[in-house]
């Protein structure tokens, strides 16, 4: 299986790294690492265009992340009707990557702060759907 | 060294529904190009195409839009980065001058946004960024910006009301611009209370989707001379790019695709930001202006908003920005943008604007970014 119940709307399957959903349903929140070179890659790579090996290595996002930016959407295109508001947010963590994701629900407005902890975990959809969302910590 | 100019620049009136084909929308932009040159499609030697596609259900336009110009059997073809396709087209006509394949390219914008609704044109834009990675989180443009928007603020200080004042100036020329689809003045309260549509940007902070379409002829040298009685010269060529993916991005306080354009268009050109004497800036939201003051070197990182707290980039300030209303006031039919704002300084470099004119402009500079800063375009021309 690919990324076929990946987010609320995914647009495509089909990927080398899929691999990252079957991990993400076991509880991790991925990365790549290409073995040759150590470059590490978010959004995961199956290939390393720095030394055009294709030898990577998963690893986990354990780290605490910082909040870099985050906007709360009340307008959902077409597919996330449904879903606004939601909170969009991008973090970086010691991993040396950064992620988008949604905050969790149960942060409250009022409480974000940019440069505030979060953590990045797997987060259950309706209709058997995944993704990852942050948390504060 | 100038040896290549834009002889022709037209546009359609930019509106919410223009109730004609994609190929008809495109004549209007074309016959004004056209007007005044001494020239007949017979003398255009190949065409560039620019749009985003999958908003009309034309594939290939680039052969219809020709057909119907009658520019076959000239060759055409179809260029595209999003937003900034009509600024990427005027940089491919250019080097195909450059390189001697042809001596005179026009380049036509388009795009008919009303087929589709509104929430599935945010979804078509939503897919031009990582469609595995982001696009699944419910991305949209307006909420890429929202959050460079948010970085701005949290690390300058820049505050909801100036961000306002951008779309107060924008929106005073946006009156004076017979082809800009809003033409209503507004006031700061006017701004602050409309609705959030994406925090912190509301209603009046982000630009209309359009219909809409424009046309820019290019020529060499010594035909543009023979063809137009005022050739505007393209003097600074720039163009950069930074990741599809907002994870990707090293700071949300600027664009990096920008500020890599404008070195290079001022490197070329060989000038410096203070000798522009009126900019068009990719104004998709008034946070983006705010940024492009910054990354064209206007103002310093973290003092944009300065220049539209003091009023510096109205007409008469130091540094005329979008006095033509803008895209928050024109609307922004993403694959005619680039030219309309190319048209604009062409007409205040001749003298010819009838918004507000720049007295004596004599160089002028396109801003004209793709996506959330995906593609950007700088581009300096000289009367
Ligand atoms: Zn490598």
């Amino acid at each position: 299986m690919g990324f076929e119940n990946f987010g609320t709307v995914s647009f495509t399957a089909e990927s080398k790294v899929a691999d990252f959903i079957t991990q993400l349903e076991a509880g991790k929140v991925m990365a790549t690492r290409c073995r040759k070179c150590g470059g590490s890659y978010f959004p995961p790579k199956a290939d390393c265009p720095k030394c055009l090996s294709s030898d990577v290595e998963w690893f986990e996002v354990k780290s605490k992340g910082k909040l870099q930016s985050y906007t709360v959407v009340n307008y959902g295109p077409s597919g996330f009707e449904n879903d606004a508001p939601y909170i969009l947010a991008l973090a970086e963590f010691d991993e040396g990557i950064q992620i988008l994701a949604r905050l969790s629900r149960d942060i409250a407005e009022k409480d974000i702060k940019i440069g505030m902890n979060l953590t990045v975990n797997p987060a259950k959809l309706p209709d058997n759907r995944i993704a990852y969302e942050f948390k504060r910590v | 060294m100038e040896d290549i100019a834009i002889v022709g620049a037209g546009q359609s009136a930019f509106s919410r529904s223009c109730g004609e084909s994609i190929r008809e929308l495109c004549f209007e932009a074309y016959k004004e190009a056209l007007e005044g040159l001494d020239i007949t499609g017979n003398d255009i030697d190949a065409s560039i195409i620019c749009s985003a596609p999958e908003y009309d259900k034309q594939r290939s336009p680039s052969g219809l839009i020709s057909e119907y110009l009658e520019l076959t059997p000239k060759p055409t073809f179809y260029v595209e980065t999003v937003c900034s396709s009509s600024s990427t087209g005027l940089r491919v006509a250019w080097s195909l001058i450059k390189a001697g394949l042809h001596k005179v390219v026009a380049v036509i914008g388009f795009q008919k946004m009303s087929e589709l609704s509104s929430r599935d044109a945010a979804e078509r834009m939503g897919r031009g960024g990582d469609i595995i990675w982001e696009s699944p989180f419910g991305v949209t443009m307006p909420a890429g910006y929202a959050m460079y928007a948010r970085a701005h603020m949290a690390k300058y200080g820049t505050t909801e009301e100036q961000l306002a004042k951008v779309r107060v100036k924008n929106s005073h020329y946006g009156v004076t611009n017979p082809k800009a689809n809003y033409r209503k003045e507004l006031s700061l309260e006017d701004i602050l209370n409309s609705e959030v549509i994406t925090s912190p940007l509301k209603k009046f902070d982000c630009c209309a989707n359009a219909d809409g379409s424009s046309c820019i002829i290019l020529a060499r040298g010594d035909v543009a001379k023979g063809i137009s009685k005022t050739p505007i010269w393209i003097a600074g060529l720039g163009a950069a790019t930074d990741t599809m993916s907002m994870a990707g991005r090293e700071s949300l306080t600027g664009l990096r695709c920008a500020q890599e354009a404008a070195r290079q268009a001022y490197k070329m050109a060989g000038i410096k930001p203070q000798d522009v004497d009126v900019a068009e800036v990719h104004d998709c939201f008034t946070v983006s202006e705010i940024l492009a003051y910054e990354d064209l070197g206007f103002a310093k990182p973290g003092e944009g908003a300065g220049l539209i707290e003091d009023k510096e980039t109205y007409a008469d300030g130091k540094m005329p920005v979008n006095v033509d209303g803008g895209l928050l006031s024109k609307g922004h039919p993403i694959g005619a943008t680039g030219g309309s704002q190319i048209r604009t300084i062409v007409r205040q470099l001749r003298g010819e604007a009838t918004e507000a004119q720049v007295e004596g402009a004599e160089i002028g500079l396109v801003h004209n970014i793709g996506g959330v800063g995906q593609y950007g375009n700088v581009t300096i021309v000289r009367r």
